[in-house]
């Protein structure tokens, strides 16, 4: 077997608020393999995010270790992408010079920088609005924009935080099969948080159920679909049978 | 996309149109003004010279050449101190901003001051300043300053917390953070800032004239009190407002060239 892409060693992190000590995390152990897709989901407080920011390097575990390519996080840093349910876009930016922040900030020179910019947005078919301001897209386009700017970039893994959660329906479902796309040709490890069971289930080589105070983790649901998936799998028994497992255990955890 | 050079036309067409609209409102507003300072002083209201009147006096003084001698040294001194004062606050709002050390070291004196009115520091001014251009530029660069450095250590520490997380995953380091994402995030902030700075630079500029000055426009109308030449006074308020107003509208229009990718109702 191959080493895991990301490997939580019985992490956990806490912090105090009000002088009141709050294990956002205990205790995780988890190993996701290179190319594996992997969601999470649970109730809110169950230390999803925290998770994911310890896998960016945004937040210190406070116990244990968290692994990349068999090596530790040390703050955050282009080699794992993440993408933020707020879009995180920068507003004074256009669409394509939001794309090309990772690379500038990589010293690519400008020829290649403007190629790969529109290799990316060409990828979420934004090459017709590369030169938009983030204010004028709609939350779809915003977000395809930040998965563009995120790939620019090249990482070794993406971390995904709710990142359709602020869609509407249809738009989240033609941006899952867009990620669906895009993953069967580069095949990189997926992180994906969501409050979503269908987009859950839908997405993953294997579910991850949390649980809170602690967070921790409430089980593991494998999810034996084969890839390609599409529509007629959504509306299959199979599917509708690992939704009720996942639907359970998120919210029948007693 | 054939629509779409149609969809730019009308919305360009739409946009001009508010445009009118609102100039159209400006001059109506001030045509009544105008009116009502007419009627005002047509029914001998204190004294009141009327605005015929103050028009003939601002010819005056201006065919004497008086008028220009004077604005050009108040446009000067307020420029001076406003530019010396936003030059000064946007390097110390930015550091208070970013560096905890700065804020601690900086913030008790900038609030000390703040509460004192620039004005009050006059006398002050006089005694170690002396009554050249010195003191006067100093009361108005410390108005604009004082303004202008609040504006920008809000627009800094307001900067989205997401957004420079977003940076930092993609590789950015502290001076990158800094140069791309806080400086240009807090702009909305620090055009408000000039704005206001602006503002108290016109508005101490008077009282600064008190200090022996030669000509300005508060010069000027401090020469009229002694007279009681109304006419005069009025005519240099004008100025003052006028020329104020179009300050305040470059700024507006560097804040539409900077600023437009803001979401703005």
């Amino acid at each position: 077997m191959s080493p895991p892409k990301i490997a939580f060693e019985q992490v956990s992190c806490s912090f105090l608020l009000k002088d009141e000590e709050v294990r956002a995390v205990g205790n995780v152990s988890l190993d996701i393999a290179d190319g594996e897709i992997v969601t999470l989901v649970g109730p809110s407080g169950c230390g999803k995010s925290t998770l994911m920011n310890m896998v960016a390097g945004l937040q210190e575990p406070t116990g244990g270790r968290v692994l990349v390519d068999g090596a530790p996080v040390d703050g955050p840093g282009p080699k794992r992408g993440v993408i933020f349910q707020q879009y995180a876009l920068f507003p004074w930016r256009t669409v394509a010079e939001n794309v090309a922040f990772g690379l500038e900030i990589a010293g690519v020179p400008a020829v290649e920088r403007s190629a790969t910019v529109a290799r990316c947005l060409d990828l979420v078919g934004l090459s017709a609005f590369a030169g938009a301001l983030p204010k004028n897209l709609s939350g779809g386009m915003k977000q395809r924009c930040a998965i563009a700017r995120a790939y620019a970039v090249n990482p070794a893994v993406l971390l995904m935080d709710e990142p359709f959660g602020a869609l509407d329906a249809l738009t989240r479902i033609t941006l899952q099969d867009q990620l669906l796309d895009t993953w069967k040709r580069d095949r990189r490890t997926i992180l994906f948080i969501t409050h979503d069971v269908d987009e859950a289930v839908y997405l993953a080589h294997r579910v991850i159920v949390m649980a809170a105070r602690p967070g921790r983790i409430h089980a593991e649901i494998p999810v034996d679909l084969p890839y390609p998936r599409d529509e007629a799998m959504r509306l299959s028994p199979e599917f509708r049978d690992l939704r009720n497992r996942v639907w359970n255990a998120v919210f029948h955890q007693h | 996309m054939s629509s779409e050079p149609d969809i730019r036309t009308r919305t360009r067409l739409r946009e001009r149109s508010t445009r009118n609209r609102m100039l159209r409102l400006n001059l109506l507003s001030a045509a009544i003004g105008l009116g009502l300072w007419w009627l005002a002083a047509h029914a001998g209201l204190a004294g009141l010279p009327g605005p015929e009147a103050v028009a003939r006096r601002a010819f005056e003084l201006a065919a004497s050449g008086v008028l220009f001698v004077d604005a050009f040294a108040s446009v000067r001194r307020v420029l001076i101190g406003f530019v010396l004062g936003t030059a000064l606050a946007v390097p110390v709002g930015f550091l208070m901003g970013w560096y905890g050390w700065a804020r601690g070291t900086i913030e008790p004196y900038v609030q000390f001051f703040r509460t004192i009115p620039p004005l009050a520091m006059i006398p002050l001014a006089i005694v170690f300043l002396g009554i050249g251009e010195v003191p006067k530029v100093f009361v108005i660069t410390l108005a604009a300053f004082l303004v202008s450095v609040i504006a920008t250590f809000q627009g800094v520490i307001n900067v989205d917390r997401v957004l420079i997380n977003a940076a930092r995953v993609l590789g950015a380091g502290d001076s990158e953070v800094f140069r791309k994402v806080v400086i240009p995030a807090s702009m909305p902030f620090i055009l408000v800032g000039m704005r206001t700075g602006l503002g108290a630079a016109w508005s101490t500029l008077v009282a600064a004239e008190l200090i022996a000055a030669q000509e300005g426009l508060g010069h000027r109308m401090q020469q009229a009190q002694v007279y009681y030449d109304l006419e005069t006074i009025f005519a240099a308020l004008v100025v003052i407002g006028l020329m104020g107003l179009a300050m305040d509208r470059f700024i507006l229009w560097l804040d539409g060239r900077l600023t437009s990718w803001q979401e703005r109702r």
